[in-house]
């Protein structure tokens, strides 16, 4: 994402209340119809990261441009951008219409042509006949559309969304993530989307920042936070990783090598990487990344460990490996298309097996 | 529901406890449309016998409606001024995070608990020395002084009790925050509104000691009650005007309790939902 393509861009933002650094030093730039995900645990600064694109909240230092315009002195029923709250803030004293239709009321439009705009509105977000439902008739899910619908219909540049499907039930959650994703592509309007879910976040967004204690560890696609994380924060929060200690040896070779604690040595698939003889890492390996086989497979690099544990899943097996050198077991997540995974609640503890891993799939990380 | 039933079992003593108090508190209030409707110029029993000639004798007299009326102006200017002022305060304390909140609030609420003769001599010696002639305007303002605190109370569990995502989210659809007011604040605390206004209007109505230091030449209602006391002929139809009083400020107490309770457990329910 180059500078001149950003459409909102955060530049060096730190929010203080009182003495407390709610958001510390953010900068991300986020381009025109991209799905931008803010991911991190609860409290780590998301909402009020959305709140001050939306305006409700002023920046103690730094500055937001949307469009390229500063938006310090933007109050926000002047900014570009619509909000889906937490809560949906659904008004209680009007009906759907009247909710749907209440940004309409500068426009001056006709009667008719405002009825026809919430008619457009309710069949885009599939609830059509809802419009003289009361406010308080509504389920969560169809509250969640009304807020949607209510913002959308404003045409805004941005919108910012707030956790807006943490209320709903697990399935509700999955259809509504897919219907989100479609309308997004359909109406191309930039969504900058709030969640504490990692799953949610990878299957919805174009690219997602990682927030921690109001920082951005990373901002990248989801398949790049998945493959190539640059901290074990980032590691750990983005689904399950192994972490194994580990030592630079450059021996004068062109390409470095890392004496991998358990592991062996593994030469560094990355030609830029650039530490020291001796330098201190940490080696990331995802569960998945192994292979299992009952007997010596044929690969470079295999190691041969015993069964602590597993669990049988359906689709895949989990294993816990021991291995010589290190004291945690390994985590290995392995698909159950063959006899030997599949078979993997039967096997007795201590069942001597080999694990192999390729070594272009280790992520090498500061030591910690 | 099994566990908490125990607090939920009737309790007898309790029950005695209330009953008697309540007819201890309301009894004497009951004597007066009792005598109201004696045919005897004397509070005494036995009852005589029934008769309306007490409230045909009260509808001719003049100056009883000219309190009445003056009343009822003082009253509405009251609702009306302390209402607006209530809805200034309450949302000024629950929307501004502010210095000095609990000690505004403290000193908003303070009429409630200095007693009115106080306030009452207070005014009245600053107006004397401002050169204030008294009159009902004077009336009106001891009247706000006790009144607000009431508004206050009245419209601050609505404020309160109503989540500020909704106002920005009208900011948010790119209302201003006049428009805001109107279009969202308002229609959500009306209730409180309604029942802040007529809390106010009866306790101006109903209200004796600020009027009696601060009335000028016209009186309101209450003080020409009290100025025809020491007119023994004249006593059963001050007891008939006074169980009108009764008749109607007590329905509108009620209403303004139950209207200030509307829909506020309904949206407790929202928030807890979401
Ligand atoms: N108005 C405020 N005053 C003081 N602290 C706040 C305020 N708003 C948020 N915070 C604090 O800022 C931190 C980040 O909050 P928030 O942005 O809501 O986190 P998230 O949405 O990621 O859960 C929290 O520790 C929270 O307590
Ligand atoms: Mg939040």
């Amino acid at each position: 994402m180059t500078g001149s393509s950003a459409f909102i861009s955060v530049r060096s933002v730190s929010k203080a209340f009182g003495r407390f650094l709610a958001i510390d030093n953010v900068s991300m730039d986020i381009a025109q119809g991209e799905f931008f995900s803010l991911l991190g645990a609860s409290g780590c600064g998301k909402t009020t990261l959305l709140r001050m694109l939306a305006g409700f909240e002023s920046t103690t230092r730094g500055e937001i441009f949307i469009d390229g315009q500063p938006m310090s002195p933007v109050p926000p029923h002047h900014r570009p951008v619509n909000m889906v709250f937490q809560n949906y803030a659904i008004f209680p004293h009007l009906n759907v219409r009247d909710n749907i239709a209440y940004g309409l009321r500068k426009q001056r439009l006709p009667r008719a042509r405002r009825h026809e705009m919430v008619e457009e509105m309710l069949e885009l977000i599939k609830l059509p006949g809802f419009g003289t439902r009361k406010a308080n008739e509504l389920s969560g899910g169809q509250r969640q559309r009304i807020a949607l619908a209510r913002a959308l219909i404003l045409r805004p540049k941005v919108l910012l969304l707030d956790e807006p499907l943490g209320a709903l039930d697990k399935q509700l959650r999955e259809q509504m993530q897919l219907e989100l994703r479609a309308l997004q592509r359909k109406v191309g309007i930039t969504f900058v989307f709030v969640t504490h879910d990692q799953e949610e976040a990878l299957t919805l967004s174009d690219r997602i920042a990682v927030m921690q204690g109001g920082q951005v560890l990373q901002v990248d696609t989801p398949a790049g936070l998945y493959e190539s994380p640059n901290s074990r924060s980032v590691a750990s929060f983005i689904g399950n990783m192994n972490f194994f200690r580990g030592t630079v040896r450059r021996n004068g070779a062109a390409n470095a090598i890392i004496e991998t604690e358990g592991l062996g040595a593994i030469p560094v698939p990355d030609s830029r990487f650039a530490r020291p003889d001796g330098a201190a890492v940490q080696v990331a390996l995802r569960p998945e990344k192994f292979a299992i086989s009952p007997t010596k497979p044929d690969a470079v690099h295999a190691v041969q460990g015993r069964l602590a544990n597993s669990a049988y899943l359906g689709e895949r097996s989990h294993f816990y490996i021991t291995i010589e050198g290190r004291g945690e077991p390994i985590a290995v997540s392995a698909p159950n298309h063959n006899r030997f995974v599949a078979n993997a609640g039967s096997h007795a503890e201590d069942t001597p097996l080999w694990l192999s891993w390729s070594s272009d799939a280790i992520v090498v990380l500061d030591p910690e | 529901m099994k566990a908490t039933s125990h607090l939920q079992r009737p309790n007898r003593s309790l029950q005695v406890y209330a009953a008697v108090f309540l007819v201890v508190l309301y009894l004497p209030v009951l004597l007066i449309p009792l005598f109201a409707f004696n045919d005897s110029i004397y509070v005494r029993f036995p009852l005589r016998g029934f008769t309306t000639q007490w409230f045909v004798e009260l509808w001719n007299r003049q100056p009883a409606w000219n309190a009445f009326w003056n009343s009822i102006r003082v009253g509405l200017t009251v609702a009306v001024i302390s209402t607006v002022l209530g809805i200034v305060a309450a949302k000024a304390i629950t929307r501004y995070r502010m210095p000095g909140r609990t000690a505004l609030v403290t000193f908003i609420m303070m009429p409630l608990v200095i007693p009115g003769i106080i306030f009452g001599v207070a005014l009245l010696v600053l107006l004397s020395r401002m050169g204030v002639p008294l009159s009902l305007y004077t009336v009106t303002l001891g009247h706000l002084i006790v009144c607000l605190p009431f508004a206050v109370a009245t419209l601050l569990p609505r404020f309160e009790g109503f989540d500020r995502s909704m106002e920005e989210a009208s900011a948010d659809l790119g209302e201003n925050g006049w428009w805001t007011f109107w279009r969202v604040t308002f229609p959500m605390v009306f209730p409180g509104v309604v029942a802040s206004l007529l809390l106010t209007f009866t306790i101006s109505f109903d209200e004796f000691i600020m009027a009696f230091f601060l009335t000028g030449t016209d009186p309101t209602l209450p003080i020409y009650i009290w100025s025809q006391l020491r007119f023994p002929q004249q006593f059963p139809s001050i007891l008939a005007l006074a169980s009108l009083v009764l008749f109607f400020s007590i329905p509108l107490i009620f209403i303004a309790i139950w209207v200030g309770r509307l829909g506020v457990s309904q949206s407790s329910e929202g928030t807890a939902e979401s």
